[in-house]
């Protein structure tokens, strides 16, 4: 495969926009992975017109029918049908991802941009604390806390954010000692620029590269820390997520293994096409890496 | 010239006093004062979690009496008993005292001292980790290796792929799959559980029989590390091959094998043996779920059945070990630099 020339030498006249895009989606594996991505969104959105039966009713088929035409995932236990809870399931999981790492990558920054931007004690006191959440293990403080505080949909996604954010800070935080000496930051405070200013219009805004990339596969962590959660019976009961699927699927695995393996493979399609764009966003932003 | 693992002026003392060389060995001074540095951290995450599990709803005797209609006398019985009746600061105080003594306390649940119990259920745990770990680096160095050497050849394609479906899988998701598939649907491995009820209780019949155990358990677990070291072997590696010092070692006729595993593979490990030492933390976390997929008797699944019953001196228990593990592990890392590369030195 021949290389094509790399723009941006002064020579190229594209929007800046156009041309992200084009090198965004040079790198197949990312146009594989936002092609996915849309689909399960779509499908995510029109689920709820798409499923074939509701996915709360009991009883649509009979008891753990295998997968054909009429229930092309099959049925459960109860005899619901698994597609159109898959569909459902898959809405949620993605929305649990996305807030999350939403929540997360917010905390991120400020500890961050306050760390890197004011330096002396305040770094020193708030890099210690990153410092203590990226030594304990993770999972089980995450397990811990929604146990502890009832396993509803807040108490998780919350629990998940709470405990994300360290590895975004720090990033943050090397961008923001990096550029914070730099001349227009020095204009910017030269031509009466407020502390908010600097931090969150003049510095953020410089250092966004990194940033989106650490933040789009937080989705993906997100997504895989629900569904272990869930998996281990810490998932809201009340409502259909993937992970809550193959929790109450572990009893029936043995006979029906369409109860196991199609909200695992969703699982894995949603994170993989998050992960995917998020190598293609690596590739974007971080010219040494973009070799393929 | 003297091992450098023993420091300098190995050998005998001319004074003729006792002499340790493990004392004077760096690494193990390394080690100790690295040891000792965490003990401050230690402490911080104790406490925060001393006071996050105290702060939560619900303790340990609701769980223990459960639906029972139980007589409050004998409620406020068992809290005296297990000290839950005191304030917080002088629960903690004596937890601290304690574990300068070394003593974990007792569970609420087993009735058992949290340390035996933590002995009891480590050596399955660390047995799977290990397996694993070995696994992922070995087989993840080789591979990012080969896939270096030809950037999108099929080997490098195939484990790409691979290790970005490693990477974005549920890791218990595998594990069911692999248990579908090998265990249930071939018959090929056992599914479930360390041993066989039938199994020699000794000798190569018992080694056997928990090796036959471990393959499932450790694949999975191994693969969300796999794609990691993978990853970082690759990139690593195509970064070093395209150096001038590699094309020097070439025009010198050193074998291709040589260049590849001595010259290239060097240079490249300080980054590798990083992400492996940084994620063990999480890896020790991620051993739950494995555990609880194929009933393997360890540490993760005492924790769950610990926070589910709200066994205040096992869970702390539990994150007082782990940290202790967590940090020596990351003491080791760093040695493993100097011996990987020289021009690293510590005060």
């Amino acid at each position: 495969m021949t290389k094509p020339s790399l723009p941006g030498n002064g020579s190229d006249f594209t929007v800046p926009r156009v041309r992200a895009w084009r090198i965004f989606t040079r790198n197949r594996a990312s146009v594989i992975g936002i092609t996915i991505f849309g689909l399960l969104l779509l499908l995510s959105v029109f689920g709820s017109f798409l499923s074939p039966y509701p996915p709360e009713k009991v009883g649509v088929g009979q008891r753990m029918e295998p997968p054909k035409s009429k229930f092309l995932m099959g049925t459960d236990e109860l005899g619901r049908d698994i597609l159109s809870r898959v569909l459902q399931g898959l809405r949620l999981s993605f929305l649990i991802g996305l807030v999350s790492a939403g929540v997360s990558t917010l905390i991120g920054i400020l500890f961050g941009a306050v760390s890197g931007f004011f330096g002396r004690w305040i770094d020193d006191l708030l890099m210690r604390i990153t410092e203590i959440f990226q030594v304990i293990p993770r999972f089980f403080l995450t397990m811990m806390l929604v146990a502890f505080f009832g396993p509803d949909l807040i108490n998780i996604v919350l629990a998940i954010a709470l405990l994300s954010w360290p590895q975004l800070a720090r990033l943050v935080r090397a961008e923001f000692l990096a550029l914070k000496s730099r001349q227009f930051v020095d204009a910017a405070r030269t031509a009466g620029a407020s502390t908010g200013v600097l931090i969150f219009l003049e510095i953020l805004p410089n250092s966004l590269g990194p940033l989106i990339v650490n933040s789009t596969l937080l989705v993906g962590q997100a997504v895989l820390q629900e569904a272990g959660l869930s998996f281990l019976g810490l998932g809201d009961p009340t409502q259909v997520s993937l992970g809550v699927m193959l929790y109450q699927a572990q009893d029936i695995m043995r006979t029906a293994w369409w109860a196991t393996a199609f909200p695992g493979l969703f699982i894995f399609l949603a994170v993989l096409s998050v992960n995917l764009i998020g190598d293609g966003l690596n590739d974007l932003f971080n010219p040494r890496s973009r070799e393929r | 010239m003297p091992s450098p693992l023993w420091g300098e002026g190995a050998g005998e003392r001319h004074d003729g006093c006792l002499y340790m060389p493990w004392i004077q060995n760096r690494y193990f001074r390394y080690i100790l004062s690295r040891f000792l540095q965490a003990i401050p951290l230690i402490f911080v995450i104790l406490v925060i979690n001393f006071f996050l599990i105290h702060a939560s709803p619900g303790d340990p005797v609701d769980i223990l009496v459960g639906l029972t209609d139980a007589d409050p006398k004998v409620l406020q019985e068992l809290r005296r008993e297990f000290g839950l009746d005191q304030s917080l600061l002088v629960q903690l105080g004596i937890y601290m005292k304690k574990l300068i003594q070394f003593d974990l306390g007792y569970s609420m649940r087993y009735r058992q001292a949290v340390f035996d119990l933590i002995l009891s259920r480590l050596p399955a745990t660390l047995l799977l980790m290990g397996v694993a770990l070995a696994l992922a680096s070995f087989l993840g160095i080789f591979l990012g290796v080969l896939a270096a050497q030809r950037p999108y050849g099929w080997i490098d394609n195939t484990s790409t792929f691979m290790a970005l479906a490693g990477y974005s899988m549920p890791l218990f998701w595998l594990g069911q799959i692999l248990l579908l598939i090998f265990a249930l649907k071939l018959d090929l491995l056992p599914a479930q559980g360390m041993v066989s009820l039938r199994a020699p209780s000794e000798g190569w019949g018992r080694v056997f029989d928990i090796m036959k155990h471990l393959i499932l358990p450790a694949v999975t677990y191994s693969s969300y590390f796999l794609a990691l070291v993978f990853r970082m072997t690759r990139v690593k590696m195509q970064e070093v091959l395209a150096q001038d010092f590699i094309l020097t070692a070439h025009a010198k006729g050193v074998s291709g094998r040589q260049v590849v595993y001595k010259h290239a593979l060097r240079n490249a490990m300080i980054p590798i043996v990083t992400i492996i030492g940084y994620n063990f933390g999480f890896m020790i976390a991620g051993s739950v779920l494995t555990e609880t997929v194929f009933a393997w008797p360890g540490l993760g699944r005492l924790m769950f059945d610990a926070i589910m019953a709200r066994d205040y001196p096992v869970l702390l228990g539990i994150f007082f070990i782990i940290s202790i593990i967590v940090i020596l592990v990351n003491a080791m890392t760093d040695i493993v630099y100097v011996i990987i590369d020289p021009r690293v030195v510590y005060d």
